[in-house]
């Protein structure tokens, strides 16, 4: 005789180890397997877009910082590109060079987090993980080198970049280039075959390239779906269109191809660096704008490849020195919205994962 | 993938074996301390009272507007006419050290320092008022100094304001 139960509710989160922030998944159980998801976003809404409506266009430069905490540069990239398309400022092509560099060593970062907080989702306690962020303190102290902090850079600004390389941070980042695949190679041999991590992620989390490209997910997670797109190609922004690198694709976009994918980014962006310090150009690095930008009455978007996917910032100016509205594109946002798709069907223990895999930041989510 | 089940676990686990032999990457801090980069944005400020001359700039960049500055009019046989500050507290409760008040002084008054330990039991002492900028110690770092880049000062002795500044008064 068959048991007659109820599906049963169960909150998973706000608080939950796995979660970078505050999140909350309400999950329809039936037994062990999902049956509904609804994820529940908004417990760390900061009002960043708010805020920017009463801040002088430099000054929401460290309010981006925070939006996803672990790619600070990649914010600041994003914002100051739409001020200066805004306002119509050529930016010095040292200045680029450096940027691409710095977005680069943040992409590596980034993605050191992902995995490492991926693979500790999957069981395996803080091993990779601390091996993934003694790599990011490397980056973290090269990036400290340039502009004095750690988490929230500020570095860029409109028309450029804060300050100029130190002397230093050339051969250090040459160091680290030469280190850095070494250490790529040691997580592969760790992690890439282990039966483990194979048996969890294979197959696990599933998201087709036709779901994928409806939800609008962008990012490593939309190449791992199998789709070649990628906006240093795809749209060109700074001077990437000078470098040579591939574009890593998966194969069936389950959380084992989304962390496969991330893993050859990591060897990727090594190799734009390292055409970028061969390429860069002496001269300025910032161009002749004023601290207080007033952009002409106007709109402008802008997006670029950010660690997680594409962020955008849409800027309506009304010729003040604030913008009238600052809309924020987030990718995590936007792929937290194929989540449900992932994970219907499957046991509550891959809900984790799928949810790590996705590379989910709360901070830009809410923002 | 590998021919039997556990060949690549047993590879992790050599990779895992290796750093037992291994010099640790991390250091036990309060015993051995890291020296932060010279363009390092600590969690204190440098300020020199002669340098400055209350214009403000630093309070109207500062994203926050934590910096709170009171002077009133007044002349120096030495000077001149200037503005002597009442006033110079800044909140670094609420400060994100983004370093644009120090982006902003055109008189190089204002300098990041480069002390990160300032634990305080109540929310008014991380207030820092003009005495202690004052008194404190003038460890300047380089962030937006490039006259303290090309001197190549790291912070190690304290530095006038004669020294730390572009031009002097």
């Amino acid at each position: 005789m068959p048991l007659n139960t109820e599906p049963i509710l169960l909150n998973l989160g706000p608080h939950h180890p796995s979660t970078h922030g505050v999140f909350r998944l309400r999950l329809i159980m039936d037994g062990e397997i999902i049956e509904d998801a609804e994820p529940v976003m908004g417990y760390m809404h900061r009002g960043s877009e708010k805020l920017a409506e009463e801040r002088t266009y430099t000054q929401i430069i460290t309010l981006t910082d925070r939006l996803d905490w672990l790619s600070g540069m990649s914010n600041n990239l994003a914002y100051v590109r739409t001020v200066e398309k805004l306002s119509d400022v050529e930016v010095p092509e040292r200045a680029q060079y450096i940027r691409v560099i710095s977005v680069e060593l943040m992409r590596i970062a980034s993605h050191c987090m992902a995995l490492g907080f991926l693979i500790n989702d999957l069981g395996a306690f803080a091993t990779p993980l601390m091996y993934m962020f003694r790599e990011r303190e490397k980056i973290l102290d090269l990036l400290e080198m340039l502009c004095g902090a750690r988490i929230t850079f500020s570095y860029m600004r409109i028309g450029g970049i804060s300050h100029d390389l130190p002397e230093e941070f050339l051969p250090a980042l040459r160091d680290f280039v030469d280190q850095m695949p070494k250490h790529i190679d040691e997580y592969d041999e760790l992690l890439t075959k282990n039966e483990i991590i194979q048996t969890r992620a294979k197959g696990q989390g599933l998201l087709s390239a036709q779901n994928a490209v409806d939800f609008g997910v962008t990012g490593p997670n939309l190449r791992a779906s199998g789709v070649k797109w990628d906006l240093r190609k795809s749209d060109p922004y700074e001077v990437y269109d000078r470098f040579e690198f591939d574009i890593p694709v998966g194969d069936h976009g389950d959380n084992y191809d989304r962390y496969w994918v991330r893993l050859q980014e990591m060897r990727e962006s090594l190799k734009i660096i390292s055409q970028a310090m061969e390429q860069i150009p002496g001269g300025l690095t910032r161009a002749n704008v004023p601290f207080f930008v007033h952009p002409p009455a106007g709109e402008a978007y802008s997006h670029i490849e950010a660690p997680k996917g594409h962020l955008g910032f849409y800027i309506v100016s009304d010729g003040t020195i604030s913008p009238w509205r600052c809309k924020i594109r987030s990718p995590s946002f936007i792929n937290l919205g194929a989540l449900a798709s992932m994970i219907i069907g499957s046991k509550l223990a891959d809900v984790v994962v799928t949810f790590g895999s996705l590379d989910t930041i709360l901070g830009e989510v809410d923002r | 993938m590998t021919s039997f089940y556990g060949l690549g676990a047993l590879k992790g686990l050599i990779v895992t074996l290796r750093y037992l032999f291994r010099k640790p990457f991390t250091v036990e801090y309060p015993d051995e301390k890291l020296v932060p980069n010279p363009r390092f944005r600590g969690n204190s400020f440098v300020w020199y009272e002669d340098r400055c001359t209350g214009n403000g700039a630093c309070a109207k960049a500062c994203p926050l507007g934590i910096i709170r500055i009171v002077t009133h009019p007044t002349s120096r046989p030495d000077i001149g006419n200037l503005y002597a500050i009442d006033r110079f507290d800044i909140d670094t409760g609420r400060c994100m050290f983004c370093a644009l008040c120090i982006e902003a002084c055109p008189y190089d008054a204002v300098f990041m320092g480069n002390d990160f330990e300032r634990a305080t039991k109540t929310r008014d002492g991380l207030v820092i008022h003009k005495e202690d900028l004052v008194t404190g110690a003038k460890l300047p770092t380089q962030q937006f100094r490039p006259q303290l880049e090309a001197m190549e000062y790291k912070g190690e002795e304290e530095l006038d304001q004669h020294e730390a500044g572009r031009w002097s008064l």
